[in-house]
């Protein structure tokens, strides 16, 4: 495999690997805290990115699978008493079965269609949850602390879930790697450019991007399920949180769409921006507000983020930062 | 016969774009098309390379039947062409539009294969020093270029070629002409629409005339330049028939 080979995948993988590591070696508990939720939105926005930023397909409802992976996993956790890792990975493949599903007459619209039918599909799915019974139904499902014993008690558990978090994220990143510098990818980024075209050059759109968009929801399914596991609690508001997507898309529109690095930026960025803002008297109310109109200043000076704008200024850098 | 075309039939809605279309194309010739404007040839080949199918009729491809495929199936058994408006993937290099070409083209490469195929391409159509710019920022004539080298990187059987040398001033189209006797000489055969008469009259084997989605002329081009019908209704008047016949019109 080439990929292998590639230096910017190893200096990337490296370095967020170090730093990781950062909050469990100095045992600081609340930098711990911030590194998960980073880790998490780094993983949101990386998965948006690949049907997102590689294939032209803007997913405005991807939380949807976030949220379905947290139920499903939190369900086998809670009634059957199942360990974490096979949950979470069941949750994964339900998620993506049900994007498989879903993806199959959704992905035939195009543009804007394409965004309201996935918003409409999230809205769908949570008002499902919150009248099926066997999830809780609006009330939503919680642990009893004896859940936790397996992994040494409830504090044990955070940790085994950062733990989780960190190689879920790694996972991502190197899939979304794998993606960009394959021919698969390549394919995806043909169809993002000019589907017609792309057709009339051997390429089987249809069923590129419902691979695509099926691989797309498996790491936020993977992500709600640590999350859930982690609170204890799940609840269908919190799980299927539509401003969770939009802010994914702001994170991969800040970053760069369409490069390996810049969901990754976008997100430690804007995750620093909003814990700013909302701890900042004045703004506290308006962090999503800003965060609109944060959207709309690079969608309409820096369209291509700002891993993008430095690929596209310095040439010198397109060899380390993909 | 390399493609037949057998009463081919479109319609869109109330229009007969395409009306009983009959014609085969043997391998290793240049077959060119024309016709004014309006009268289907772009249709024509969108219904030879599977873009919409056609309303009634059939298209063989080297003894298939493959008349529905989609242009994706064509692709692989070999069809390639090249739009009249160019198509290319702006965002993506020179070299990563060829790339597309030679990865899921008739060969079906893998990455690294295909990528040195489109680097030969490229130098085959010219392109090599502009290999590493995004396509959105080519000029027309290169654009042009690049639409030939993505689809000749999919090594097809069968090129369709869609006005290769509409916007092109002269030296341009010199330069393209010299491209296109280079593929022929590697034994691809070639269909192509082309306004430009002289650049058809020259190059083509046999010329087919289509009119208002019919087929009025077909033959060599001085049979088809001579035919009272072309004259006629294609070309109307008759100081710009003298013009073509001797091949000077533009």
């Amino acid at each position: 495999m080439k990929t292998l080979k590639n230096i910017s995948f190893w200096l990337l993988f490296i370095a967020i690997a170090a730093v990781a590591i950062l909050p469990i070696a100095q045992s600081n508990v609340s930098m711990r805290e911030d590194f998960f939720l980073i880790l998490m939105l780094v993983i949101l926005a990386s998965s948006t990115n690949i049907i997102m930023g590689y294939t032209g397909y803007v997913s405005f409802g991807h939380i949807v699978y976030f949220g379905s992976g947290g139920y499903v996993a939190f369900y086998l956790m809670q009634t059957f008493q199942w360990h974490f890792v096979p949950a979470a990975l069941v949750g994964g493949c339900v998620a993506s079965l049900l994007a498989f599903l879903i993806g199959m007459p959704v992905l035939r619209l195009r543009g804007a269609y394409f965004a309201l039918a996935t918003i409409g599909i999230n809205e769908a799915v949570r008002s499902f949850v919150s009248n099926f019974e066997p999830f809780g139904g609006s009330v939503g499902m919680f642990f009893n602390f004896g859940v936790y014993d397996v992994y040494g008690g409830a504090k044990n558990a955070g940790q085994f879930a950062y733990y989780a978090m960190v190689v879920l994220a790694l996972v991502t990143i190197a899939t979304s790697f794998l993606i960009k510098k394959s021919k698969f990818g390549l394919g995806l980024m043909s169809i993002r450019e000019d589907q017609d075209a792309s057709m009339v050059l051997g390429i089987n759109p249809a069923r590129l991007k419902v691979i695509t968009y099926t691989i797309s929801a498996f790491f936020p399914a993977i992500a709600g399920a640590i999350f859930f596991f982690k609170n204890g609690l799940i609840e269908p508001g919190p799980a299927f949180e539509l401003h969770r997507s939009v802010e994914a898309l702001v994170m991969v529109m800040l970053g760069g769409f369409g490069t390996v690095t810049g969901p990754i930026v976008g997100a430690v960025v804007y995750e620093r921006l909003r814990g700013f803002l909302i701890t900042n008297e004045t703004f506290s109310n308006f962090h999503l507000v800003i965060a609109g109109g944060l959207l709309l200043l690079i969608v309409l000076f820096v369209p291509a983020g700002l891993v993008g704008w430095l690929r596209l200024r310095f040439a010198a850098v397109r060899r380390f930062l993909e | 016969m390399i493609l037949s075309v057998e009463n081919v039939s479109k319609r869109f809605g109330g229009l007969q774009a395409l009306d009983k279309v009959t014609l085969s194309v043997k391998e290793g010739e240049i077959f060119g098309i024309i016709g004014p404007n309006g009268a289907g040839k772009t249709t024509l080949f969108n219904t030879i390379n599977g873009v919409y199918p056609p309303t009634e009729g059939h298209i063989k491809f080297r003894g298939d039947d493959v008349t529905g495929l989609q242009p994706y199936d064509l692709s692989k058994r070999g069809i390639a062409r090249t739009y009249q408006v160019v198509r290319p993937l702006g965002e993506l290099t020179v070299h990563e539009n060829v790339t597309v070409g030679a990865c899921f083209g008739r060969e079906n490469l893998p990455l690294e294969k295909a990528e040195k195929v489109a680097d030969e391409v490229l130098e085959f159509v010219g392109l090599t020093v502009r290999r590493d710019i995004l396509a959105s920022k080519l000029n027309v004539a290169q654009k042009k270029r690049l639409e030939m080298a993505r689809a000749l990187a999919a090594r097809p059987i069968l090129i369709l070629l869609d006005e290769v040398l509409a916007g092109l001033n002269p030296q341009e189209v010199a330069d393209m002409l010299g491209v296109v006797r280079k593929i022929r000489e590697q034994g691809v055969t070639i269909v192509m629409i082309e306004h430009l008469m002289h650049a058809v009259m020259n190059l083509s084997d046999r010329v087919f005339v289509l009119d208002y989605g019919a087929q009025i002329a077909e033959g060599t081009p001085q049979e088809v330049s001579n035919h009272p019908k072309v004259i006629e209704a294609y070309l109307g008047d008759p100081e710009v028939a003298k013009r073509f016949l001797e091949g000077t019109s533009s």
